[in-house]
């Protein structure tokens, strides 16, 4: 016992499959697991803050629940294994805040089909963590219950939307957690925290119980320690679903496109690096390394060229607030969610609870994607919009056509410091220029850690054509065996 | 100054589908207050909408009843607007594609004049819920049942000329419906409803003038009232050098007339938008053949060979194929007794009038086709006269069974025997002696008092034309 307890804080940091085996060895149960989780959580969330939700008791079910499994030997890769989910995702016995005072009270009646495919192959929730409100943000500094703060620098934002989920894993409060991606939302957290994020082919993952901000670029997906656990969680969460009409049948997909004899992982690839995403950037340093371990490896790296790539913030921008502003329409303080005091109107009561309860960043994107889609302003915002979307596609397709896979940084630079862009939109807002261009092509990407400048973890991010997150995952899985940027852990919390 | 009135209509054709557009929920009228809205209906976070097969394919079938285009791709848009019984903030309805194009519609209309209407469009979209401002002191209730209910709505081009051949064209749509069995017709029920778009203008003028659009207009009896206020509104306006603006009114039934609702100045932008949650609508060819290929004989077309297969007179043939089931029950008692006239009279005077007098529908009917065929059989027969089939009738109205044998419980039978009859026709004849001269001086309109007076004495039951024979031969 004393052995275990000593052995907590390493174990915090263990990866998913490191857990599995001491749970299937019964060196500990997933209630000890779990509850070791949750102390810590309890001892150091107060000065990360990725948490919105704990339910010790609901938490504590699940795992005996787990452990009962285990005795009977009915398990899963995932039986018993704690995981922090986004609260983005509907849980039908956890409040679901979305970051919002909208939804500070709001309990689904329903799970997410991401959280039931989960529950489902018995994992555990410990809780669901912080985000920007509605997913709108790269900093976690726009949620309402308080900003994220980075664990490998308190004074810095650990990234956004997903930045709890991040935070969490990074400071050892959950071995992975779950995340979505609307222009970088996985990645890159994922990136400032030094983990490994993965952000799946639009469709490829349920949107079911998903709180909606930009619907064509939502895409759920896991963040963890390794791409091992990425790979493992990513086989759970993904699938058809009926209840999602964007939904895709992938592993059908692959099949269509590469039935021939073509390898899952490739023993020698082509890697392409676009210049365009070099122009303005300080990051790409950070690629020196990985570049030569690709090299090492025997791929072959060769300058691509996506035009149209500078169009993609403006492009997103219009796209996912014009999606957003009638996404949140529902949220009139009418049938669930926060209502003004004594409204004396309709007109009042949709006034005030709005004005209330949505935050300035929402405010901001519910206007301008109302803006995009008024008459007179369509054409030249909506219209034009979704044109450099197709054009932007089209760039990645012919690309494609040349490499494998694409490789850029995450993101411009490290995480930033805490309230140094929130009041410029704009700057904030080209944090997403790496990312953002995937979502719009709805493609899948990576991040994983690559280094460090002043202390702070960097990440590279691998693009790959529609559908090949196996290559993704193999080719992160292969960079992770010859290097340890992913098994470093910040100082304040190892 | 002679006007004309220039009208289109917008009709919402609710669809008898067993779950709503969007969501798994029951497609049902009433019960409790928001007991039929689940999840997806009430709009609730991280929900989205799945659309229902069978309401894509009874638009399918109602644009092909209307010769229409069918749309390989059509697009769901989101119609954005804040409505308390709108849960999402946005209606998904199909904007600039929709699933049935251009069609056209043919009906008699007013004086049994040829009238053709073109219709523009028929899109799917959800229905939303209902406000109600009167149960309660100060608020407003809010019933959620009938949100994501799918509807069908039908636009026509401003082709009819009068609010008589409005209500007309709203109700060969409702028969076309009904036909199909896409929509209950009912609307009482809220089934059907339309829009009414009115515009008047000098007869000899080819511009249209600015129309008003009458909202939510739910009976067949108010399409024409509420059009007739609203041209006379409008003719008054003009005739006193006023201006018609182009506004959305409302119908007050109690007023019998028409009041303003919202100017279009005021009027709000939906900001139509492709719905990311839905995907564009692919319908295959093979698909719209299949549908074509089930698709069952339409009014028009019963109803022409009714007339030219069956002999029936446009009259009988309209009312018969006014409703797909009455038109079924009349061929199926054709089939057993071959007699399209009498099975037609048969329907059309005693079966309907039954029917409406005790409230029910033909599909509630316990005469069954089979019992009104062994009717008009054994008239032709000569078991029954004209007056003995309708105490059949109504008995077994009252009490559903087999018919011959009702004949015989009741004494039904014509009596055709001779010698029977020779001795009532000789007792009559000697009982009325004056008539008799009458009759032997040439008189035979006296015939029928004789013929008559068989009868009461028989009631009913002789063969009336053995009995002429008999009154003839006695007199050689």
């Amino acid at each position: 016992m004393s052995l275990k307890l000593s052995n907590n804080s390493v174990r915090s940091f263990s990866t998913i499959k490191d857990l599995q085996g001491l749970l299937r060895k019964k060196e500990l149960s997933s209630k000890e697991l779990v509850t070791s989780y949750l102390d810590k959580i309890q001892k150091e969330d107060d000065s990360i803050n990725s948490f919105i939700t704990i339910d010790r008791e609901f938490s504590l079910k699940q795992a005996e629940d787990a452990d009962t499994q285990i005795a009977k030997g009915v398990v899963t890769p995932m039986t018993g294994i704690p995981i922090a989910h986004k609260d983005i995702f509907c849980t039908k016995e956890l409040q679901t805040t979305c970051g919002s005072r909208m939804l500070q009270n709001f309990m689904p009646p329903y799970d997410a089909t991401v959280i039931a495919k989960l529950n489902n192959s018995g994992a555990v929730i410990l809780g669901k963590t912080n985000m920007d409100e509605f997913a709108m943000g790269s900093s976690n500094e726009t949620s309402f219950f308080g900003a994220v703060k980075n664990p490998w620098d308190l004074s810095r934002v650990p990234g956004g939307s997903s930045g709890g989920s991040a935070a969490a894993v990074a400071a050892g409060f959950a071995p992975a957690a779950t995340g979505t991606d609307t222009g970088g939302s996985i990645r890159q957290p994922a990136s400032f925290c030094g983990l490994t994020g993965l952000k799946p082919t639009y469709g490829s993952v349920s949107r079911y119980g998903m709180v909606a901000f930009a619907s064509s670029l939502d895409q759920a997906g896991p963040i963890c320690r390794n791409a091992e656990d990425a790979s493992l969680l990513f086989n759970i969460m993904s699938g058809f679903d009926p209840m999602d009409s964007t939904s895709i049948n992938s592993i059908d997909e692959v099949a269509k496109d590469f039935s021939s004899s073509q390898d899952e992982t490739p023993q020698k690839i082509t890697i392409g690096l676009p210049e365009t995403y070099f122009e303005n950037s300080e990051s790409d340093i950070g690629l020196v390394e990985i570049r030569s371990q690709l090299e090492k490896l025997g791929h072959r790296i060769v300058d691509i060229e996506l035009p149209n790539i500078k169009a993609a913030i403006a492009a997103y921008y219009v796209i996912a607030s014009a999606e957003a502003s009638t996404n949140l329409s529902r949220y009139d303080g009418v049938r669930f969610g926060y209502r003004c005091e004594k409204p004396q109107s309709i007109e009042d009561l949709y006034t005030r609870s709005r004005s209330e309860a949505f935050g300035a960043e929402v405010k901001r994107r519910i206007l301008t994607g109302t803006y995009a889609l008024s008459v007179g302003y369509f054409d030249e915002y909506y219209i034009k919009a979704q044109k450099v979307r197709r054009l932007i596609s089209q760039d990645f397709k012919q690309a494609f056509n040349e490499v494998d896979l694409i490789l850029t940084p995450t993101t411009p630079g490290t995480a930033f410091e805490l309230n140094s862009l929130i009041e410029d939109p704009i700057k904030m807002y080209q944090q997403d220029l790496y990312t953002v261009p995937v979502n719009l092509a709805g493609l899948p990407a990576i991040s994983i850690p690559c280094g460090f400048r002043a202390g702070m973890p960097i990440g590279a991010q691998f693009i790959a054509p529609a559908f090949r997150e196996n290559t993704l995952l193999a080719i992160s899985m292969k960079i992770q065996e010859i290097t340890d940027f992913h098994q470093q852990l910040p100082a304040g919390f190892s | 100054m002679s006007w004309q009135p220039v009208i289109g209509l917008e009709i919402h054709v609710q669809l008898a589908t067993q779950s709503k557009i969007f969501s798994g929920a029951d497609n049902e009228y009433g019960g409790r207050p928001n007991d039929k809205a689940c999840a997806i209906d009430l709009g609730l976070p991280g929900v989205l909408p799945v659309l229902n097969e069978n309401a894509v394919k009874m638009a399918i079938k109602f644009g092909l009843a209307i010769g229409a285009e069918i749309n390989n791709i059509s697009i769901f848009d989101r119609k954005n607007y804040f409505y308390p019984d709108l849960p999402k903030g946005y209606q998904i309805s199909q904007f600039e594609t929709p699933i049935v194009g251009n069609g056209e519609i043919q009906f008699d209309g007013t004086k049994g004049k040829k009238t053709k209407v073109r219709i523009t469009r028929a899109h799917l979209e959800e229905d939303a819920g209902k406000s109600t401002h009167d149960l309660f002191e100060s608020d407003t209730a809010i019933d959620l049942n009938r949100t994501g209910t799918p509807l069908l709505e039908i636009v026509s081009e401003p082709d009819l000329y009068s609010a008589e051949d409005a209500a007309i064209y709203f109700k060969t749509i409702q028969e076309l419906v009904k036909y199909l069995k896409i929509c209950d017709g009912d609307l009482s029920k809220g089934s059907m409803r339309c829009d009414a778009n009115v515009s008047v203008r000098q007869i000899e003028d080819v511009e249209l003038g600015e129309r008003t659009e009458i909202k939510n207009i739910n009976s067949f009896r108010f399409v024409e009232q509420a059009i007739n206020s609203e041209i006379q509104r409008q003719i008054d306006s003009l005739e006193s050098g006023g201006k018609i603006i182009r506004e959305t009114r409302l119908y007050d039934e109690t007023r019998n007339e028409t009041r303003s609702m919202r100017s279009k100045e005021a009027s709000q932008d939906y900001r139509y938008f492709p719905d990311p949650d839905l995907l564009p609508l692919h319908v295959s060819d093979a698909l719209i053949e299949k549908i074509r290929a089930e698709l069952p004989e339409l009014p028009a077309d019963k109803k022409l060979r009714f007339s030219e297969e069956l002999l029936l007179d446009d009259y009988d043939a309209g009312i018969l194929c006014r409703e797909i089931d009455l038109a079924t029950y009349f061929e199926e008692v054709v089939a057993q007794c071959n007699e399209a006239k009498l099975s037609a009279n048969w329907i059309i005077s005693d079966l309907l009038a039954k029917l409406h007098r005790d409230n029910l529908d033909i599909k509630d009917c316990l005469i069954t086709p089979y019992m009104l065929a062994q009717i008009i059989l054994k008239i032709k027969d000569q078991t029954l006269s004209s007056k003995t089939a309708k105490t059949l009738f109504d008995s077994l109205w009252e009490k559903p069974g087999e018919p011959a044998d009702r004949i015989q419980e009741l004494g039904l039978q014509q009596i055709d025997d001779s010698s029977k009859l020779s001795t009532i026709v000789g007792k009559v004849l000697l009982e009325n002696p004056e008539q008799l001269e009458q009759l032997k001086s040439g008189k035979t309109k006296v015939l029928g008092y004789f013929v008559g007076l068989v009868m009461q004495e028989t009631k009913g039951k002789a063969n009336p034309k053995k009995v002429n024979e008999l009154i003839r031969a006695s007199l050689e």
